[in-house]
C-alpha cells in the first residue's frame, strides 16, 4: 500500500510537466498577446499608446521571445516556486492566487460536505423505500436539481431574496466585513453567508450523487449476503448500513477524484454571478486579458488538484475495499 | 411427539404487474425434532419460497396469504411464524438463533468487504444468550474463540488464520464450510439448507454432505434439505416431500418414496435419474412436456398436462393430499377421489 502511494507520488512531477506544457500551449493559442488586449482596452476607453512604448513593454515582458524560450523561462521560475508577475495587476501571481485560494477552498469544502451529507442519506432512504411518496418526491427534486444550471438557480435565489425579503445574498461577507481583518465576528459572518453559495454550487452534485447512491444500493439490496444478514436476525436498519450501504458506497468514493477540481472550476460562472471572492472570476479575467502567467498558474493548480484528487480517491477506495487493498 | 415445525396450507403469492404468481399454493408438512426432511422438486416449484416464508424473508412483492407455520420454541412455547411481524423482535430472535439458513451460493452470501470471522462473530453476539453460562457475558474475544472452535468443527484447517480471511480468499468448499459454521454458530434447533451443494463441484459436494450428516448426528439438529437432486435426498433425508408448482405431490419416508412411489410425478422424477448401467448414446428419459408458465396454470391437478396416467377427472378437480399406501401421502386421483373444496 505504502509502495503503491509512493509510486503514484513519484509519477506526479512528470505528469505536472506534461500538463504545464499543454496548459502553456492552450493559453498561448488565442491570437495576439497581453499587449494587443491591453491596447484594445485602452483604445476602447479613448486613450492610446505609442508603438515604441508597446515594443518596449513587449521586450520587457519577454513577449517578443519565441514560444519555446517563453515556456522554458516560465518553467525555470516555477521550479524556484515563482509563479511570475501578473501583467495586468503588476503584482506577484502567487499573492493574487493566495488571496483567493483560502476562501475558494473553504467554499468548495463546505459545498462538498453539504453535498455528501444530503445526498447519501437521501439516496439510502430512496433505495430502502422504493416507490414510496418520499422516494417519488426526492426523484422529482433530483431531476430538477440535475437539470437546472446552477448559475440560473443562483440568479433566481438572488432575485427572490432581494425582491421578497430585501436581503442581498451575493458575496461571502456583509459589506462591513469585506475588507475587515479576520475576527470571530468575520468568521461568523462568513458562516452566515456561505450557506447559499455552498448550496447553489452543490445542488447538481447532490442530485446526481443521491441518484447514484439510490441505484447502487437498490442493486446491492438484492444480493444474497443481505438475505444472510437478515437470516442472522439483525435489525433491518443496522444490516442495511453495515452491508449493502458499505458496498454501494465504493463507486461513489471513486468520484471524489474529479469532484474536487470540478468544485473549483465549476464555480466559475456561479462565482461571477454571485460576486464571490473566488478563484473562478480571477481565472476568467486573466483569460480574457491574456494575462497568461496568472491563467497558467491557476490552471496548474487545477491540474495538481485533479491528480491529487484521483490519487486520494484511489487510496480511499483501497482503504475501504479489501478486494482492492489485498490485490495491489 | 409434537413436531418442531408444522406447516399447514401455506400460500405465498407474488403480485406482479403481469398478474399474480401463486408460488406456494397450499403446502403442508411437518418436521420432527432431529429429523432430516428433504424437499425435492424442479426449479420454480416453490421450495425456496416456502423456506423463505418460514423465516419471514419473502421479498416484496411476495406475501404470505394464508396458512400456519407453527414452530416449537426452546421454552416450549408454540408460535405461528406466519403471524409474526417480519421485522419484530421475536422473529429476529428466532432467525439465526433458533432457525438458521445455509444459503445456496456461499460466495455471494458473504459480504466481500468483511472477513468471514467478522460476520460469524456478529451472529454469535446477536444471540449471545445462547452461549452464556452462569450469567457471564459473551465478549467479542469469546465470540472469536467460539468461531475458531466452530471452524475446527466443520473441518476448516488453520482456523485461527481463516477467521480473518475474506470469503473470496477461500475455496468453494471452505466457503460453504464457513457458511455452515455460521449457521451452527447459535445452536439452532432447525437448519434450513437451501441447495447447499448446488454451487460447488461434485467432490466437495460429497464432503459437505458428509459433514452435514456428521454434524446432524452430533448436535441432533433438525434439517430441512432443499434440492432438485434425488441422489442427495437419498443420502441425506429420512423423510421426503415432493413439490410441483407450489403444491405437495407426495410425501413419505425416504425408502417408501424411492421404492414404491405413488404419484406419477414422483415416478417420472425417479425415471429421469441417469443410471450408471444405462446404455450409452441413448437419449436420457425426460418428463414429457414443459413446466407451465406461472401465469397460466392448468386447471385441476397441476401435473395433469404432463402426466402419463391422466384421467378425465384430473383437469376438473384438484386432488387432496391423502394417505396412499402404508405410510405415504399423495395428491392424486389414482389413489382416492377426494378433491379440494373449490
Amino acid at each position: 500500500m505504502t509502495r503503491y502511494i509512493a509510486q503514484r507520488l513519484l509519477i506526479l512531477p512528470f505528469l505536472m510537466v506534461i500538463y504545464s506544457f499543454v496548459i502553456f500551449v492552450i493559453i498561448q493559442a488565442p491570437p495576439g498577446d497581453f499587449l494587443t488586449a491591453y491596447v484594445a482596452t485602452l483604445a476602447s476607453s479613448g486613450s492610446s499608446i505609442s508603438a515604441d512604448q508597446i515594443a518596449a513593454l513587449r521586450h520587457q515582458y519577454g513577449l517578443d521571445q519565441s514560444f519555446v524560450v517563453q515556456y522554458f523561462l516560465w518553467m525555470q521560475n516555477l521550479f524556484h516556486g515563482d509563479f511570475g508577475l501578473s501583467l495586468e495587476y503588476q503584482r506577484p501571481n502567487a499573492d493574487l492566487i493566495g488571496e483567493q485560494l483560502g476562501l475558494t477552498v473553504a467554499l468548495a469544502l463546505f459545498s462538498f460536505v453539504l453535498t455528501w451529507a444530503i445526498a447519501v442519506p437521501a439516496g439510502i432512504y430512496s433505495a430502502t423505500h422504493p416507490r414510496s411518496l418520499i422516494d417519488h418526491t426526492l426523484t422529482v427534486i433530483n431531476y430538477v436539481g440535475v437539470a437546472t444550471p446552477n448559475f440560473m438557480l443562483a440568479l433566481m435565489l438572488m432575485w427572490g431574496a432581494f425582491a421578497y425579503f430585501d436581503i442581498n445574498v451575493t458575496g461571502l461577507f456583509s459589506p462591513e466585513f469585506v475588507d475587515a481583518p479576520w475576527s470571530f465576528a468575520r468568521v461568523g459572518d462568513l458562516l452566515f453567508h456561505i450557506w447559499l453559495p455552498g448550496l447553489v454550487l452543490g445542488i447538481a452534485g447532490t442530485a446526481r450523487l443521491s441518484r447514484i447512491m439510490r441505484a447502487n444500493l437498490l442493486d446491492e439490496l438484492n444480493k444474497p449476503y443481505v438475505v444472510t444478514a437478515r437470516a442472522k436476525g439483525m435489525r433491518e436498519w443496522r444490516l442495511v448500513l453495515r452491508y449493502p450501504v458499505r458496498l454501494a458506497f465504493n463507486p461513489l468514493v471513486s468520484t471524489i477524484g474529479w469532484y474536487l477540481p470540478a468544485l473549483f472550476s465549476g464555480s466559475l460562472i456561479v462565482a461571477t454571478v454571485m460576486n464571490l471572492p473566488n478563484i473562478g472570476p480571477l481565472l476568467l479575467r486573466a483569460l480574457i486579458n491574456q494575462d497568461m502567467y496568472l491563467a497558467g498558474g491557476i490552471l496548474l493548480i487545477y491540474s495538481f488538484l485533479t491528480i491529487v484528487g484521483t490519487l486520494l480517491s484511489d487510496v480511499l477506495l483501497a482503504l475501504i475495499d479489501p478486494r482492492i487493498r489485498v490485490e495491489s | 411427539m409434537t413436531p418442531l415445525l408444522s406447516v399447514r396450507d401455506l400460500r405465498v403469492s407474488f403480485q406482479l404487474d403481469e398478474g399474480v404468481v401463486r408460488a406456494v399454493d397450499g403446502t403442508s408438512f411437518d418436521v420432527q425434532p432431529g429429523q432430516v426432511l428433504g424437499i425435492v422438486g424442479e426449479s420454480g416449484c416453490g421450495k425456496s419460497v416456502t423456506m423463505k416464508a418460514i423465516l419471514q424473508l419473502v421479498d416484496r412483492p411476495g406475501q404470505i396469504d394464508t396458512g400456519e407455520i407453527s414452530f416449537a420454541r426452546p421454552n416450549g412455547e408454540i408460535v405461528d411464524l406466519a403471524k409474526l411481524s417480519p421485522r419484530g423482535a421475536t422473529m429476529r430472535e428466532i432467525r439465526g438463533g433458533e432457525i438458521a439458513l445455509i444459503p445456496q451460493e456461499p460466495m455471494a452470501s458473504f459480504s466481500p468487504v468483511h472477513t468471514v470471522g467478522d460476520q460469524i462473530i456478529e451472529a454469535i453476539l446477536l444471540h449471545s444468550h445462547r452461549w452464556e453460562q452462569d450469567g457471564r457475558k459473551i465478549t467479542r474475544r469469546d465470540a472469536r474463540d467460539i468461531t475458531v472452535g466452530l471452524f475446527r468443527d466443520v473441518g476448516i484447517s488453520m482456523p485461527e488464520q481463516r477467521v480473518d480471511a475474506y470469503s473470496w480468499q477461500l475455496s468453494g468448499g471452505l466457503r460453504q464450510r464457513a457458511m455452515i459454521a455460521m449457521a451452527l454458530s447459535c445452536k439452532p434447533r432447525l437448519l434450513i439448507a437451501d441447495e447447499p451443494t448446488t454451487a460447488i463441484d461434485v467432490t466437495t459436494q460429497a464432503q459437505v454432505l458428509a459433514l452435514l450428516r456428521d454434524l446432524q448426528a452430533k448436535y441432533n439438529t433438525a434439517i430441512i434439505f432443499i434440492t432438485h437432486d434425488l441422489g442427495v435426498i437419498a443420502q441425506m433425508a429420512s423423510y421426503v416431500v415432493v413439490m410441483y408448482l407450489g403444491k405437495v405431490m407426495e410425501q413419505g419416508p425416504v425408502d417408501a418414496i424411492f421404492h414404491s412411489p405413488k404419484h406419477p410425478y414422483t415416478r417420472a422424477l425417479l425415471r429421469s435419474i441417469p443410471s450408471m448401467y444405462g446404455q450409452t448414446r441413448v437419449a436420457l428419459p425426460v418428463i414429457s412436456g414443459a413446466l407451465p408458465h406461472p401465469f397460466n396454470r392448468p386447471p385441476g391437478c397441476p401435473f395433469h398436462p404432463r402426466c402419463p396416467d391422466v384421467m378425465a377427472v384430473c383437469s376438473v378437480g384438484v386432488p387432496r393430499l391423502l394417505p396412499a399406501g402404508d405410510d405415504q401421502l399423495a395428491s392424486c386421483f389414482l389413489h382416492h377421489t377426494a378433491a379440494e373444496p373449490v
